[in-house]
């Protein structure tokens, strides 16, 4: 099943470079991503279920959260998330849980680490590196005003005073 | 016949191709006229050629010849006929097919249009055009050829991909396409003007339009993927930081800096250096994006290993125009002159505020993309980039930039007057304020965010509104007056008002799906209903229905709000023998600008069926903002000063007129 998943995500390349996401391939299974189900009776534990969802990939697929995917992988994890939050986990637990089972490639917002560093730093190092860089490039542009030689001051007050008469 | 005759076009533009692209940038150092005189001709010729290969190929298509494997794995003969010709382009070589129309359409448009373009960049310009178009004409005759023929046909296709088969599809490629290739016109120019090492009015002048115009398209094509995505989905959501998404996000991104830096070079003569940049990297990005998603990288490194010909072939072309730009860029740049000096607040300033912004998100967009990528290349470390790291990474960038966007148009040039340009934007710092309260005490212990993220796109709008209220004296003067004086002023003006208020309108919606978007997920049985705040949908029954090459199960909902029935909907669910795939089609009820939203799941033996409803508040200004800001884009385009280059001569007119 997971292979034949799989394989229908090539196929969504056909369309090339259109933006409608590859994941609408995965569409194909004849279900809805969170199944009635797996709902929770308690609104509170199934609404941060939901938030959890939304933050674990599923794996099989690209770029899809749980909450989203209809590959059956997707509904054994929502089933597993939603058991671990009822045995009374909190939502961290949950996560270090999935993380422990399935490693960091379950998490669609990867942690900071040493490999993550420059993923992470990416959007103000640009930030920084760019300032900088326009700072740079405006002192080097501008000269300071130059003062008025002793010959410019003379010639100044000499079209002034020329000007008064 | 007509395959052969197709295919044949097809290498003859690659011929007017190589000619074109030697010929006439060699005439331009020589300064021979007649050698320079052969570009615009060759390049119409080029797009006659192109268009020939790609009608020969929609007629196969129309006519279901599956002969041609391109269309035995992509058509089917019982698909309605707007999906046979669309079909065209729902796979690898008919879309590239379309790539190469387009970048030959640009490069006849610039040869027709460019009359009064200086000989010697006009030459220069469509030679790096047909570069460009020479490497693609080689990639599809070389690796992906849509005109193949089966040495022993089949009877019947293999179909198009049943998700496919969609309006969506006529439209969206197209747009898209027009965006992301349009942009190789600004890349041209920029080579052209670093081959020639000078940028001139002329040059200035000329960038901007063509920008805007590729701009304009990337918009709606983006904003019409996300639109189809929404509605084909079945759960609702319009983007997903998807990298096929980010690959035409990023070139809007950097198209976007370069429409605004543009504007610096072609009013002030500043950042000329920095304008060439930007066309660089923005077509490098459409490049880079033509090259994830075409190579099969995305999907695993080991896909791309598998059939690595046409990822390599791409990468090549990818090196070749994206580092050959950059090294151009380093050898000529030093040579060009540097003009127009301004202080850090200015108008100037704020365009270079908002260009370092955008780009900061761009890089972003670029680093999430390709990280998992290249990580797992370098380490073998499986990571995922999704959504949540998107969100939490771009949301943060784009806020400066919001709320500098009232600004950027009220300041001067050269030296600007932040306060002044404050408390000219009091009025609309206090509708924000007041939004913000109005919508504190409405909903009082929703989401925090919402209130003020509506506050942000009401200044947005309010803040887009305000030079032209000034210029026109609405309030001061009598209202004929003021609207007179509002027809007055020019469209690029009002291009840049609409554009910056579509930005607010979609921020609305954005905020409005995101923060109060509501949702039910339920089994039910015909006859039994859903309720959904003050909505309720009552399940009349199922009907099977046959389509020309598919069955549906149709749905039919009554809908009702506070008990009156206000309409009826009916999703369906549609399972294609042919390829054996079950598609989603989901039922919109639009109320103003928010939707009633119902997806059908899977059918129980008993009869029940799994229904999925929202009702998503103020969720069409998503796509109604960037139709705002493309519709702004166009009517600046139409502004006489672009078009010609020229003022309108209003005044003078007035003078010569014979007093009556």
């Amino acid at each position: 099943m997971t292979d034949m998943l799989v394989r229908k995500c090539f196929e969504a390349f056909g369309l090339g470079l259109a933006v409608l996401p590859v994941a609408v391939l995965l569409v194909t299974a004849p279900a809805l991503a969170v199944q009635p189900d797996e709902i929770l009776p308690d609104p509170a534990l199934e609404s941060r279920a939901r938030v959890l969802s939304r933050e674990l990939r599923c794996m099989v697929c690209q770029n899809q959260s749980i909450d989203d995917s209809d590959a059956p992988l997707a509904h054994d994890l929502r089933v597993l998330v939603r058991e671990r939050l009822q045995a009374g986990d909190t939502n961290q637990q949950v996560i270090d849980f999935l993380t422990a089972r399935y490693g960091e490639f379950v998490l669609l917002k990867p942690p900071f680490s040493l490999h993550t560093a420059l993923l992470w730093l990416t959007p103000i190092g640009i930030l920084v590196i760019g300032a900088c860089g326009l700072a740079f490039a405006s002192r080097r542009r501008r000269p300071a005003d130059p003062e008025l030689t002793a010959t410019e001051r003379a010639r100044v007050s000499q079209l002034v005073a020329d000007n008064d008469v | 016949m007509i395959a052969e005759l197709g295919h044949y076009a097809l290498v003859l533009a690659l011929m007017l191709g190589l000619i074109e692209a030697c010929v006439p940038v060699y005439g331009a150092r020589r300064n021979d006229a007649v050698m320079m005189g052969l570009a615009a001709p060759v390049a119409v010729a080029q797009f006659a050629f192109v268009a020939a290969a790609f009608a020969a190929l929609t007629s196969c298509y129309v006519r279901s010849d599956f002969s041609l494997v391109n269309v035995f794995e992509n058509s089917h003969s019982a698909k309605p006929l707007i999906y046979k010709i669309t079909g065209v382009w729902g796979n690898h070589e008919g879309s590239m097919l379309l790539w190469v129309l387009i970048l030959s359409l640009f490069g006849a448009l610039v040869a027709i249009f460019g009359r009064n373009l200086p000989a010697r960049l006009k030459a220069t310009v469509l030679s790096v055009q047909s570069w460009i178009a020479v490497a693609f004409y080689l990639f599809i005759l070389l690796t992906s050829n849509p005109f193949l023929r089966i040495g022993d046909p089949p009877i019947e296709g293999r179909d198009l991909n049943p998700i496919l088969q969609d309006p969506g599809l006529a439209i969206h490629p197209p747009l898209l396409y027009l965006g992301y290739v349009g942009l190789s016109i600004s890349f041209s120019f920029a080579i052209a003007a670093l081959i020639e090492a000078r940028i001139d009015a002329a040059w200035a002048r000329w960038v901007r339009p063509w920008t805007l115009l590729a701009w304009i398209f990337l918009s709606l094509g983006i904003a019409m993927g996300s639109y189809w995505a929404y509605y084909t989905l079945g759960w609702g959501g319009w983007w997903f930081w998807d990298p096929v998404e980010n690959a035409s996000f990023m070139p809007w991104l950097a198209a976007t800096a370069l429409l605004h830096c543009a504007l610096v070079m072609e009013k002030r003569d500043a950042l000329k250096v920095w304008t060439i940049l930007l066309a660089i990297l923005a077509f490098s990005l459409s490049l880079l994006g033509t090259f994830l998603v075409r190579s099969g990288v995305l999907t695993s490194v080991h896909a791309f290993a598998n059939d690595p010909m046409r990822g390599i072939f791409i990468l090549v072309i990818l090196l070749v125009f994206i580092g050959g730009g950059l090294a151009l860029f380093a050898v000529r740049a030093p040579m060009l002159k540097q003009g127009g000096l301004y202080a850090p607040i200015s108008r100037e300033g704020a365009l270079v505020f908002n260009n370092l912004f955008l780009l900061s998100a761009c890089g972003t967009v670029l680093v999430g993309t390709l990280y998992p990528l290249v990580l797992e290349a370098l380490t073998g470390d499986k990571i995922s980039v999704g959504a949540p790291f998107f969100n939490s990474t771009f949301g943060p960038l784009f806020v400066p930039i919001l709320v500098a966007m009232p600004f950027g148009p009220l300041l001067a040039w050269k030296r600007g007057d932040l306060l002044g340009v404050a408390q000219r934007l009091t009025a609309a710092a206090a509708m924000a304020a007041l939004a913000v309260a109005a919508i504190f005490a409405i909903t009082g212990s929703g989401p925090i965010v919402a209130p003020f993220a509506i506050g942000l796109a009401v200044f947005v709008m309010a803040g887009a509104l305000t030079e032209t209220v000034e210029r026109a004296g609405l309030l001061k003067v009598p209202l004929s007056t003021a609207i007179l004086r509002a027809k007055g002023l020019p469209r690029s003006t009002w291009g840049a008002t609409l554009a910056h208020f579509g930005v607010g309108l979609a921020l609305l919606g954005i905020i409005g799906e995101t923060q109060w978007s509501v949702e039910r997920i339920a089994e039910i049985k015909p006859g039994e209903s859903l309720s959904l705040q003050n909505y309720e949908f009552h399940l009349d029954g199922t009907t099977a229905r046959q389509g020309p090459n598919y069955r549906e199960l149709l749905a039919r909902f009554t809908v009702r709000r506070h008990g009156d029935i206000i309409g009826v909907m009916e999703p369906a669910k549609r399972s294609f023998p042919s390829r054996e795939t079950v598609t989603t089609e989901t039922a919109l009820m639009t109320r103003g600008l928010s939707q009633l939203y119902l997806a059908l799941g899977e059918t129980r033996a008993d009869g029940s069926l799994a229904v999925r409803a929202y009702y998503k508040p103020l969720v069409l200004l998503i796509w109604l903002g960037p139709v705002v800001m493309a519709f702004g884009g166009a009517l600046s385009l139409s502004d006489r000063r672009l078009r010609i280059g020229a003022p309108k001569p209003a005044r003078g007119r007035a003078v010569l007129a014979p007093a009556e």
